[in-house]
């Protein structure tokens, strides 16, 4: 039969696992005693200094994440082009190899315009 | 009718559960043999009271962990906090699916293969559910609404991004020599060609498994829960069961980034040199056995590590990715690619 059956038995049966044992765990543990500031977030023993840690704040790798978007549609790709390679030969490298090669400017432009270093903003 | 039900549901179902618990005893051998070890290059003695050298410390770790009482602090966000350390442990498991454990083998008349099901594209499905469970532990790290999970979670989150892309371009390394992107076919190609590949792609293996590390939230690359910074990280705020499910995501992952080693650049359930007349007797030890050795060498190896190195700093750890692994991966395909034209 289809193999995406057997996929479908074992996605059910690890879903079953992952999320049963966490319901049965719920019943059988210790309850819930609430005193003090038990319930506040751990800032290491002090009060937190912020009611929420959702602060604003500067999410320094926004650039990596551009650049990793454009590098894992190269490696998409790449595989079909990997798996046949030998029936394409020399033509299939010359191919990939302007394509590698537009990419490598990208990545070039993105190194020096910093965007591959994470200690730029801090001086 | 009923070799029917036998063969694509009761097989399956048994090979399922198979599967799914073989990392989870991993998870429980690996715990003892971290610990033990770790004490062992630091000349400690490690656990040794519970069972014979302690064997049984895992065991006793899970009790606790399952009557332990479960904290969630009250800004917490309830549905995500609770449902990502699910979302982490299932696809874990999940990507066990297309995983080769061993070669075909009778029983009872029924040919059974070691592994629950094999897809053209088993190898990116692999990498694809892996990657998922990285969504549990940024949805933990945000639902915990507390400083130092947000951060771990954060850095998990850069982490994984800068490791998918060496692995990717080492996986396609591999690729140029197998014909095919199905791992069961990726063993199949190392016993026709009657060599590992990791003697072929030496480059595309050390890559591989710095990256593997580094997926993994391994020491010296364990910067999402850096306990001299984080205090623990994304989990943090969890306790319980649910701590104990990060936990096992964290060994599970382990277990399947050795597998890939092994399946990709050390042949799988492959006897060493298995085209070898003089060492063929090597061949009648099954081939679960051998996969087994092999990734219990690779997890030892993780926990060499972890003892050995110190920790990266994380803009190191991200200029390691991207100014050195990358180049040089993508330099690697495309020497082999050439290598491979010219003849």
């Amino acid at each position: 039969m289809n193999q995406y059956w057997y996929f479908f038995i074992f996605f059910v049966l690890t879903f079953a696992f992952a999320l049963g044992l966490i319901l049965f765990v719920a019943l059988v543990r210790y309850k819930r005693h609430d005193y003090g500031d038990k319930y506040l977030p751990y800032e290491c023993g002090v009060d937190p200094v912020t009611p929420h840690a959702r602060e604003q704040y500067s999410v320094r790798f926004y650039l990596l994440t551009l650049v990793f978007i454009v590098f894992e549609v190269e490696s998409i790709f790449l595989f079909p082009w990997a798996v046949i390679y030998d029936r394409l030969m020399i033509f299939g490298f010359i191919e990939m190899a302007i394509f590698v090669v537009i990419l490598v400017l990208g990545y070039v432009y993105a190194w020096k315009a910093d965007a591959l270093d994470f200690r730029r903003s801090f001086d | 009718m009923s070799g029917f039900i036998v063969s694509e549901i009761i097989i399956p179902v048994i090979k399922s559960v198979a599967v799914a618990l073989f990392p989870l005893v991993m998870t429980v051998v690996m715990i003892w043999m971290e610990r033990r070890v770790v004490a062992l290059i630091q000349s400690r003695l490690g656990p040794n009271r519970v069972g014979f050298e302690g064997v049984l410390q895992p065991i006793a770790d899970a009790i606790k962990l399952f009557f332990k009482e479960d904290i969630m602090h009250r800004g917490a966000d309830r549905s995500l906090f609770n449902l990502s350390p699910v979302l982490t442990l299932f696809t874990s498991l999940l990507a066990f699916c297309f995983v080769p454990l061993g070669d075909s083998i009778n029983v009872f008349g029924y040919t059974i293969n070691l592994w629950v099901a094999e897809s053209p594209v088993g190898l990116l499905l692999t990498l694809g559910i892996s990657s998922i469970s990285v969504f549990g532990v940024i949805f933990g790290g945000w639902s915990s609404n507390s400083k130092y999970p947000l951060l771990g979670g954060l850095r998990s989150v850069v982490q994984v991004l800068s490791y998918e892309i060496p692995i990717v371009l080492t996986v396609l390394s591999v690729v140029f020599f197998s014909h095919s992107i199905s791992l069961v076919d990726i063993v199949a190609s190392q016993k026709a060609e009657g060599m590992w590949y990791a003697f072929y792609l030496p480059v595309s293996f050390i890559v591989f498994w710095i990256s593997a590390i580094a997926e993994t939230n391994r020491a010296p690359f364990d910067l999402p829960e850096a306990e001299s910074e984080l205090v623990a990280g994304f989990h943090t705020e969890y306790s319980g069961m649910k701590f104990a499910y990060y936990y096992i995501a964290e060994y599970t992952h382990m277990v399947l980034a050795s597998s890939l080693v092994v399946i990709l650049f050390f042949g799988g359930w492959l006897p060493p040199f298995p085209n070898v007349e003089a060492l063929s007797f090597l061949g009648y030890v099954p081939g679960f056995i051998w996969y087994l050795v092999k990734i219990m060498f690779f997890l030892y190896v993780f926990i060499w590590i972890r003892a050995t190195f110190p920790r990266y700093r994380f803009d190191e750890l991200i200029r390691l990715a991207w100014k050195w692994l990358v180049p040089l991966s993508l330099a690697n395909v495309m020497a082999i690619a050439l290598v491979r034209s010219l003849g």
